[in-house]
């Protein structure tokens, strides 16, 4: 994986001390908490409900051991104990003093680490394929084009006062597993006729309140273009992106505003201009970038089947393990979704187990998931039972991955400040029920996504069957939607009618998911089916 | 004065890194400069269009860029797209122009300062030096890390 | 009644108006009546609190504080999925307080 030089060490050091600074003039009342908004927020520092929340860069969800172990002792010297592993890749903390925010970066920039742009109205931290450099079906590892646009656009000094946020990913297989195209920039690494590597680019993705799928904006931009072509894309947007309301000022409503081919003709009319002035980094750069993802020394001649003789180990394998381009190793998901859990939360202690496991059974290495899972890349068949075993002894073994109990959830009002409704207990009872009930096995892949409100966190409008929590007059209340994905198929799911309590919502799933067990043909997951049958059913049997 | 003049005067100008002698013009609106031939300074607004200056940059030696909220990003790319069409005049950031704002405008081509309400000089002469390198290639003559790395 | 909360400047901590100072128990909070804003410009300038805002409350049968939307009876008992980090470890029947 990437490792800092001394330039990026100085940046992130440099940084630290920056906002050490700006803390002191804030807690003096040099600057008022307008002007510190924006700088805490740019340093990951958010005031949520509880208390200051702090979010950590995990760039293209990518992390070592030595990280994962610092992650874990940040959250037992800063926080409770804990951290919430989230949609984008990053981990956050949830009570943090601002007094000790500076302390916290330092140590943060020790391992290589920083928090750096993953709030504000700037370029967040970019997001990747947890598969990246394991899986058998990408061209490339899209990572280093990742950590290329990571550096340019870390302190762009141009685009930090954008409309609003601003979030990339860099995709290099046809089978989208970071949900490239829900993004305001979404890159596919591709090759042209020639053979040639170069970039597609997606612009106007987004969920929110108003979700959008990307549209191709240009099918290819060559390597030694990326940046400028990059930079035209947010320059066109930071001149243009509407400022008048909040609401409308993600990139998406420029585009759809102004039509893609516009937006498009305006980006090539900035791009040309650009490529005069000779800003984009030599493809040098790209290369010394590269060999720090090469492939880590695979064995070979290693067995390819393990010891199924335990059914929970199998089940086991046959949910988290995704295949691998190297014979005899599997991609593991560890699952942070254990039944009646709080998606995505780990303790310090697992955290350091995870790290543990990664060392020794994934060349020191893990990954971050959008579905807040933990992922060890490269792990050898014939030490899964013995992982598997590991896993188990710190309550890591749950075998659920795509399937109901594997819900991605937002904080929700027991943490968010934006929040309507709660998220987490939602995902608790269902998979309690589904536990319960048995069905969440044959039920096979079926994502269910919770959102505890209208900006979509927790990515509801991407679920096979998502869940949207409102305010109703002042009691919560859940929405029902059908039909959304994140994949390749990227579709956004339909509201199926009036909302439910927080029992109701939880019936509701189920009655959807009888739907589904009654009427599906072989082969097709819920969502096919969905799309096989249309909404019709599913609303009698929900508002029979 | 007349009603389309506006802007600062030299007395407001806190920061300054040019050598010439400070401008004394005042700013006239975009839209009277298109108007007139003999303005020689002009002040953006966030929603003007800086390239509808770039015929008449010969005879510009002031640009104002007003910063109404230091949250409005739109001036950061009006300075550069004035520099990078080789405006070589004065670039005077004014308006809601804040502490931790100055050194990514210096990096867009700013090189002068005239904040609504002065800023402390001690902590301005820090965030101006505060960055020893960048990663990012502008008009402001630094050379970014990746050049610093492959020469 | 009206109440005025927000969060510690340093800690970030939940904090409530009790007359005097920033309590962390809603039991504390006092009715400010229509002087709400004057205490909050005060308080914020002081940097004594952030974020500070009013919100409606009302006294329940026990006469402790109830803040009327539940998102502020969140704030004032902490996150309900974790009864060990409330201000309540100890009493879980203080979650249905919140609901």
């Amino acid at each position: 994986m990437y490792r800092y030089d001394q330039y990026d060490q100085q940046m992130v050091d440099t940084r630290v001390a920056e906002f050490r600074d700006q803390t002191r003039r804030r807690l003096e009342g040099k600057i008022t908490e307008d002007q510190f908004k924006p700088l805490r927020l740019q340093n990951g520092l958010y005031l949520q409900l509880h208390a200051y929340m702090l979010r950590v860069a995990v760039p293209y969800g990518t992390l070592n051991s030595t990280q994962m172990h610092a992650l874990a002792d940040i959250a037992d010297k800063y926080d409770r104990g804990y951290g919430h592993f989230t949609t984008r890749q990053n981990i956050q903390y949830n009570w943090i003093k601002l007094e000790e925010a500076p302390d916290l970066l330092a140590d943060l920039a020790k391992v290589e680490m920083h928090a750096i742009q993953t709030s504000g109205n700037c370029i967040r931290n970019i997001s990747s394929d947890q598969y990246a450099g394991a899986a058998a079906d990408e061209l490339v590892d899209p990572r280093p084009y990742a950590e290329l646009l990571r550096q340019w656009s870390s302190f762009h000094p141009e685009f930090l006062h954008l409309p609003r946020k601003f979030k990339f990913c860099v995709i290099a297989s046809d089978n989208d597993r970071a949900a490239m195209r829900l993004h305001d920039i979404g890159i596919q690494v591709v090759q042209n006729d020639a053979g040639e590597i170069g970039c597609a680019f997606y612009v106007g993705g987004g969920m929110g309140r108003t979700p959008m799928i990307a549209p191709l904006i240009r099918e290819f931009v060559p390597l030694d273009q990326l940046i400028t072509y990059s930079e035209a894309c947010l320059r066109v947007y930071n001149r243009y992106g509407r400022r008048d309301n909040k609401y409308k000022a993600r990139i998406k409503i420029l585009v759809h505003e102004l039509g893609k081919d516009e937006y498009a003709r305006q980006v090539e009319e900035e791009f040309a201009h650009l490529l005069e002035q000779g800003i984009e980094p030599p493809l040098a750069e790209l290369e010394r970038i590269k060999p720090f993802f090469a492939d880590p020394a695979f064995k070979t001649g290693l067995p390819d089947k393990a010891d199924r003789s335990d059914d929970q180990f199998a089940r086991w394998v046959d949910s988290n393990c995704m295949p691998h381009k190297a014979p005899g190793y599997v991609a593991v998901t560890i699952s942070l979704k254990p039944v009646g859990g709080i998606p995505g939360d780990a303790s310090s202690a697992q955290m350091h187990a995870m790290a543990d496991l990664a060392k020794d059974y994934s060349f020191d290495e893990c990954r971050v998931t959008h579905a807040q899972n933990i992922v060890l890349p490269h792990v050898e068949i014939g030490r899964l039972n013995e992982l598997y075993a590991k896993l188990a002894e710190a309550d890591l073994a749950t075998a659920n991955i795509d399937q109901i109990g594997d819900i991605i959830a937002c904080p929700g009002l027991d943490y968010c400040s934006l929040a309507n409704a709660r998220s987490i207990p939602v995902a608790q009872k269902i998979s309690q029920r589904f536990e319960a009930n048995g069905k969440g096995e044959l039920l096979g892949t079926l994502k269910l996504k919770i959102s505890g409100c209208i900006n979509a966190c927790g990515h509801h409008h991407a679920g096979h069957i998502g869940i949207l929590g409102v305010d109703k007059k002042g009691t919560e209340n859940y929405q029902l939607l059908l039909g959304g994905s994140e994949a390749e198929d990227t579709s956004l799911a339909k509201i199926t009618g009036p909302g439910f309590d927080e029992a109701g919502i939880v019936d509701a799933v189920e009655k959807a998911a009888d739907v589904y067990l009654a009427q599906r043909e072989d082969g097709e997951r819920f969502l096919d089916t969905y799309r096989r049958i249309g909404m019709d059913p599913f609303k009698e049997a929900l508002y029979a | 004065m007349p009603d389309n003049t506006l802007g600062t005067s030299p007395d407001d100008v806190q920061f300054r890194f040019r050598d010439d002698e400070v401008v004394d013009h005042a700013a006239v609106t975009v839209d009277s400069f298109l108007d007139q031939s003999n303005a020689a300074a002009v002040r953006i607004e966030p929603g003007d269009n800086a390239r509808d200056l770039l015929p008449h940059l010969d005879r510009i030696k002031l640009v104002e860029v007003n910063f109404p909220s230091f949250m409005d990003g739109r001036g950061y790319s009006s300075a550069r797209v004035l520099r990078e069409a080789g405006y070589e005049g004065e670039i005077r950031a004014v308006g809601e122009v804040l502490i931790d704002q100055l050194a990514i405008m210096r990096r867009c081509g700013f090189d002068a300062f005239a904040p609504d309400n002065e800023l402390d000089a001690a902590d301005a002469e820090h965030a101006f030096s505060l960055w020893d390198n960048v990663y990012q290639k502008t008009t402001d003559g630094r050379a970014p890390i990746w050049q610093k790395r492959h020469g | 009644m009206k109440i005025l909360t927000g969060n510690d400047l340093m800690t970030g901590l939940v904090t409530w108006w009790d007359g005097q100072g920033w309590s962390p128990y809603v039991d504390n909070a006092v009715d400010v009546g229509d002087e709400a804003e004057a205490i909050l410009a005060r308080e914020e300038a002081a940097r004594r609190v952030n974020s500070g805002y009013a919100i409606e409350a009302s006294l329940d049968e026990n006469g402790k504080v109830r803040p009327a939307h539940i998102k502020d009876r969140v704030r004032a008992l902490g996150p309900t999925v974790r009864p060990d980090l409330t201000l309540k470890p100890a009493e879980p029947e203080a979650l249905n307080w919140v609901i």
